[in-house]
């Protein structure tokens, strides 16, 4: 039963790896063996296995919700999965193996805290393995799993398990990123390793995957650094009858990373003008501090013309500014990336025209190495390029700024979200152009 | 912990909010659903919270069936008055009138003639986003919804080509006549509305608390005796919904868990009186949430059909 009494974390994961590496599966197992399956869903299971699958329950069909998914015994779109223990509350997502549904795996990778990469015992790292290990630390995630399934059908082998952990050990060096690396060996239709200990390994010493998952440090995953504060919405109440909120102009938001306190320095830019923070409002509540990620509105000393788009920021540390940026992206559209096409570009809370300049180079899956001057990035390759922007952007690299470091290109027309892009730290600081205005 | 840590209530909520804002700046005419039931009722919360002191940025809308607990629409209506919003109600029966539905002989559920009358409610007043209280947890079709799920000029879900949702930069572009759907509590459990509802003292409808009720048995389900039929000189509106002579009728204590309409809805048998009871018995409870509603039970894909035509 939930612990309702001091404060649960939350952990998001996902789960990824090639086609029937038992992704789904494993899922079903970890819900099944964590009580965490409710009898109507197991009737339902029941029911699809009497009918189709020869009275075998098959856990995938847990994840896999829509008709074609269960028809061709795939994953097509990511699933979420919500389940609890009394140490954490989870959220799972199950992201599709099939090289056309990357961009799903992306959705469901850019909001993790921890990835589980699955390998099928029997065929090793193939390329699914090192393309989804890729992106997991293109994008940041800072906790890594391997786990090696199917262990039952290569006898429990510890020596084919140590191969398959070498192998990953060898190329994760050049990936980098990562916090914390696990490889756990284990059975999703079986049940070993996954929730309960198996009798199988007796030479294995590490946790149980659901072990893992309820004690991995999470606690440092949101950044505390340096303030960021996109405006998303002015606050600026149309009330006549109440003289109080004559003058109210708030800036709503989320804090993309630190912490703020009431009294303190800021600046807003791009405009570069320097001020400080007179109250933070959350609701009905003055509080004294607020942190990343928090919901807040600030309202300033000065009355400074500010509108969405704007960033409100820590005095030390400036953010970048600029027009001309380079980038790595993942491409997510069936039509190929050429340079010279035009886009709009989401960052932050703000949407600005912006124009592919160059291809710089796209990474080889088979070795991670950077091959340069493409002629065009197709759908699912992940390279680096170069873009202008209609007007300059406010911005931070993404190894340092999640939220700050990263947009997406929106293709004019069919208003396709077609890329993810990972901005490169800026190379000099925003200069506030009037510093000295009064504190 | 450190103090500057959120626990699992204040992510979802700050996520939520998050999501809200990014509506009420991105779109010309949003809309809120809000039926009165516990989902929406979190969402009206949220969007205090996401935008006081000011008033908030759109109106709400309650689609009818006709067959709505009275508890219900009461309690909509005081809320949306007390919160100074303005209330748009259509009905399945305006869209039987109009000619935007009709009803397939022998089936007496309205769940799937709302799907046009909220069609017809976007399409009359213009409406470019409407948020939802829709949960991923609640159904395997919907457990692959986005935040921003984008709906095409006949309303329509395409699962199979979602647009990517990346971090949280939610894309909410259209053409003209599509629509967006934006579902902020995408990531809240059953048991994380009530610990919402637990947490931030929300007043919800008395019929999710213990009471007693006549009842009959019907398609595995405890159904609610629907309310006598008075006006002669017009048809039953509960014709077919009504208990056969071989369906006893019941006095139960009974609460719902889950609300659709007087139709649709299974009462569970229960003493659960405050929320604190309900928190332990959706602890302790062994079927899901959507388990006692018999629109969900047509087939393994009637969720998935429905959100395809327009559904919410």
């Amino acid at each position: 039963m939930p612990n309702t009494q001091h404060p649960i974390e939350l952990l998001r994961f996902i789960t990824c790896g090639s086609v029937d590496d038992g992704k789904s599966t494993l899922i079903g197992r970890l819900l099944y063996d964590s009580k965490n399956l409710m009898e109507d869903q197991l009737e339902a299971l029941e029911k699809s296995a009497d009918l189709t699958g020869g009275g075998q329950i098959n856990l995938a069909n847990l994840t896999d919700g829509l008709r074609a998914e269960r028809e061709q015994g795939i994953t097509i779109d990511v699933a979420y999965r919500f389940f609890a223990t009394p140490k954490r509350k989870f959220i799972v997502a199950d992201t599709p193996g099939h090289v056309q549904y990357t961009r799903n795996m992306v959705t469901g990778a850019s909001t993790a805290n921890l990835a589980i990469v699955l390998v099928d015992a029997r065929q090793g790292v193939i390329e699914q393995t090192r393309r989804h290990t890729y992106i997991s630390s293109l994008l940041g995630i800072p906790h890594l799993v391997v786990a090696v399934n199917k262990m039952d059908l290569v006898d429990w082998s510890e020596a084919r398990f140590q191969e398959i952990r070498d192998e990953i050990e060898s190329f994760l060096p050049r990936l980098g990123g990562f916090r914390d690396v696990k490889f756990i060996p284990l059975s999703a239709l079986n049940g070993d390793n996954v929730v309960d200990a198996s009798a199988h390994t007796p030479w294995y010493e590490g946790p149980t995957l659901l072990g893992h998952l309820e004690t991995v440090h999470i606690a440092s995953d949101w950044n505390l650094g340096t303030f960021r504060f996109p405006v998303q919405w002015v606050n600026r109440p149309n009330d006549p009858t109440d003289k109080t909120l004559h003058d109210f102009r708030g800036l709503s938001g989320q804090i993309a990373s630190g912490i703020i306190r009431a009294g303190d320095p800021v600046v807003v830019l791009p405009i570069g003008l320097k001020t400080t923070i007179k109250e933070i409002r959350h609701y009905q509540d003055s509080m004294p501090t607020a942190f990343c990620p928090q919901s807040v509105t600030l309202c300033l000393a000065h009355d400074i013309d500010i509108s969405r788009g704007d960033m409100i920021v820590g005095i030390e540390n400036l953010p970048g500014r600029s027009s001309d940026l380079q980038a790595r992206v993942c491409w997510m559209n069936q039509r190929a990336l050429l340079p010279g096409k035009k886009f709009f570009l989401k960052h932050t809370t703000q949407t600005v025209q912006a124009v592919v300049t160059t291809l710089e180079s796209r990474i080889n899956m088979g070795t991670f190495e950077s091959e340069p001057n493409p002629p065009a990035l197709a759908m699912n390759d992940i390279g680096v390029i170069r873009l202008k922007t209609a007007k300059p952007l406010v911005f931070d690299g993404y190894s340092t700024n999640r939220l700050t470091g990263s947009f997406i290109l929106i293709e004019q027309g069919s208003n396709a979200t077609v890329a993810a892009g990972m901005l490169t730290a800026p190379t000099e600081e925003a200069k506030p152009e009037y510093t000295d205005f009064a504190i | 912990m450190s103090s500057y840590h959120l626990d699992h209530l204040g992510y979802l909520e700050t996520e939520a909010i998050h999501v809200m804002r990014e509506v009420a700046a991105e779109f010309e005419r949003p809309v809120m659903l809000f039926s009165g039931g516990k989902d929406s009722i979190c969402l009206l919360r949220l969007a205090e919270k996401a935008f006081r002191p000011s008033d908030i940025p759109m109106p709400f809308l309650n689609i009818e069936t006709g067959h709505e607990f009275p508890e219900l629409l009461s309690f909509r209506d005081r809320r949306a008055k007390e919160l100074g919003a303005k209330l748009i109600v259509r009905t399945v029966d305006d869209a039987l009138k109009k000619g935007l539905a009709t009803q397939a002989p022998g089936e007496i559920s309205r769940n799937k003639l709302q799907t046009p009358a909220l069609l017809g409610a976007i399409e009359e007043f213009q409406f470019d986003c409407a948020i939802g209280g829709a949960r991923r947890d609640e159904e395997k079709a919907r457990a692959k919804e986005r935040f921003f799920s984008f709906r095409d000029s006949f309303g329509q879900w395409d699962p199979k080509n979602q647009r990517p949702e990346i971090w949280n930069l939610y894309n909410g572009r259209l053409n003209p006549g599509e629509n967006m759907r934006v579902y902020p509590i995408n990531n809240w459990t059953e048991m994380d509305v009530w610990e919402y509802i637990k947490r931030e003292q929300l007043a919800v409808p008395t019929i999710y608390f213990s009471h007693e009720r006549e009842c009959f048995r019907r398609g595995g389900q405890w159904l609610p005796l629907p309310p006598s039929h008075t006006d002669a000189s017009q048809p039953d509106p509960y014709a077919g919904a009504r208990p056969k002579p071989n369906e006893p009728v019941k006095k139960l204590v009974v609460r719902v868990r889950t609300i659709a309409d007087m139709i649709s809805t299974g009462m569970i048998e229960s003493r659960a009186d405050s929320v604190d009871d309900i928190i332990g018995e959706v602890a302790a409870a062994r079927v899901t949430e959507r388990g006692s509603r018999a629109d969900d039970k047509a087939s393994e894909a009637a969720m998935e059909d429905r959100k395809k035509a327009g559904y919410f």
